[in-house]
């Protein structure tokens, strides 16, 4: 069963902490994600650049798309990243999810399967 | 031929005690829940009409539990798409076979690994609890409507959804392992608790208490004890169920109205099931790890072992909230524990252990007529009066408003 997990948190969450603290974070990301690859468990994921990156395009009944500036869900927590996970079921994903090495938000969510 | 109200009667009976391992039973064949309560009800009107020509069987449960079976196996044939679970049943035959014949504990595993879906933190606590009810506890949906007191349709609604995530979202159907099952059992007895709550002390309606589901829940909660005896806080939960439920009688005056504990005729208590409750309560402490509701019914067993009001061991049931507030320090048992100060150290002290909470409790009727008890004490009547008043206006329980308005009425004749 797959699973998209996005991965969120505040984008001023990390700020606090110092340069070294915050490469520290990344390295142990970088080992976990390393981990859950080599076990199967992601298939596919990214990080993301911080979300003021960001363009919506919005689109009415006719198809004429409106462009603006920033991601489409304005809150407190931003998506990140994402991980696209293959386990037997939800509490697997959540295992997944528990495990995340950083004080972040993430959504686990099964993906449409059409068959 | 048996007797038709007979073959109801025992019907129900079986019913009530094995639609949890029947339901629980089928999900795991079929994998689908809808379609298993289907069954389940499709074996129960196969029953009436065979135990009335044929006479009940010695072992109705395993009547019902091979019925039930054989239509799912029926079920599967017939849907394609329900073949792969056919395998997996094959392979499960054998050793479904020697449980259902013997009816034994380990048909109740099923019941367990249900139990655990339906309380599983990816549903939100209504959910779970209208799962709980329905599945486990085999209650109708309009019932579990009537008892928390929202439309049928709002129930049928959370069931249908729930059901949806857990087919969709795959959540599995097993009893959670090693680290994972403290905090995970921890949701089951949450539900448990909420449901004995709302049935002990009805916080809305126009009954004060729903006895029924407060059986319902410790009939649920001893169920959980049978599958799982060595949980200390399963058997806390329960011996807390029992010791409330054993004063359940003596606490309502003939008008209606509650009776609280000083003025409870002790007498009236069930001190049967008091003693019961302190054994469980004395089995759970043996087992060396205590929790808050453990520490919850050894409060209540203090006060349910006291001759009278004035006998109750004020200190030893003080110190229980201390350690209660290490575990779960809520403004709520805050508020119990300064109930048991002003009995220990009179009405100043708990007023000034009561004053921290203001902000967090001025919205619930309890604070404010635990206040006002302690201003009365003290002499202050203006003041316990708008206290009082407070209360009144923040309960909607019948009983309790009862009580708030002859205090009111007494102190201003």
């Amino acid at each position: 069963m797959k699973y998209m997990m996005l991965i969120g948190g505040n984008e001023d969450g990390w700020a606090h902490l110092s340069q070294e603290e915050q490469d520290a974070l990344y390295g142990r990301i970088g080992a976990w994600w390393g981990e859950e690859v080599a076990a199967g468990r992601i298939v596919d994921g990214h990080q993301l650049q911080p979300a003021a990156t960001a363009t919506t395009v919005r689109l009415d009944r006719e198809g004429r798309p409106t462009i603006t500036d920033g991601p489409f869900i304005e809150g407190k927590e931003m998506v990140g990243g994402y991980a696209i996970l293959d386990v037997a079921d939800l509490d697997a994903a959540l295992a997944v999810a528990s495990s995340w090495p950083a004080p972040d938000v993430l959504e686990v969510r099964p993906i449409m399967e059409r068959g | 031929m048996a007797d038709r109200t007979l073959v109801d009667e025992r019907l129900a009976n079986v019913l009530r005690d094995e639609r949890g391992r029947l339901t629980a039973a089928l999900v795991r064949i079929l994998g689908d829940w809808d379609v298993a309560e289907e069954l389940v009800q499709d074996a129960a009107i196969a029953a009436l009409e065979h135990w009335t020509t044929d006479g009940i069987p010695d072992n109705p449960g395993a009547w019902l539990m091979t019925a039930a079976r054989r239509k799912a196996v029926d079920r599967l044939r017939r849907h394609a798409r329900y073949r792969e679970r056919m395998e997996q049943l094959t392979r499960e035959a054998s050793e479904m076979g020697s449980r259902i014949e013997t009816g034994g504990p380990m048909g109740a595993d099923d019941r367990l690994r249900l139990l655990f879906t339906c309380c599983h933190p990816a549903l939100n606590r209504e959910a779970q609890i209208a799962l709980t009810l329905r599945t486990i506890g085999g209650l109708q949906t309009a019932e579990i409507a009537r008892a928390f007191l929202v439309p049928d349709a709002t129930i049928a609604q959370r069931l249908v959804r729930a059901k949806r995530k857990i087919r969709d979202a795959r959540i599995p159907y097993r009893v959670p392992d090693g680290s994972e099952l403290p905090a995970r059992l921890g949701e089951v007895l949450a539900v448990l608790y909420l449901v004995f709550n709302e049935g002990y002390l009805a916080s809305a309606g126009d009954r004060p208490e729903r006895r029924e589901l407060a059986r319902d829940a410790e009939w649920l909660t001893s169920l959980l004890a049978r599958l799982m005896p060595d949980e200390p806080e399963v058997l806390g939960l329960l011996a807390l169920t029992r010791l409330h439920l054993a004063r359940a009688d003596a606490r309502f005056a003939g008008d209606g109205s509650l009776i609280l504990l000083p003025d409870q005729d002790r007498a009236r208590w069930d001190h049967e099931r008091i003693a019961d409750g302190v054994a469980l309560l004395e089995r759970a402490e043996r087992m060396g790890r205590p929790g808050s509701y453990q520490l919850q019914a050894a409060i209540l067993a203090a006060h349910a072992c006291a001759a009278s009001w004035a006998e109750t061991p004020w200190p030893a049931i003080v110190a229980l909230y201390d350690t209660l507030m290490h575990s779960e320090p809520t403004p709520v048992v805050a508020l119990n524990r300064a109930l048991a100060v002003a009995e220990r150290d009179g009405p100043s002290a708990a007023l000034e252990a009561l004053a921290p909470l203001a902000d967090r409790l001025h919205g619930y009727h309890l604070y404010h007529a635990a206040r006002a008890e302690m201003l009365r004490r003290l002499g202050r009547s203006d003041e316990a009066r708008a206290a009082d008043e407070r209360a009144l206006s923040l309960t909607d329980n019948p009983a309790e408003r009862r009580l708030l308005e002859q205090r009111l009425s007494d102190a201003n004749p």
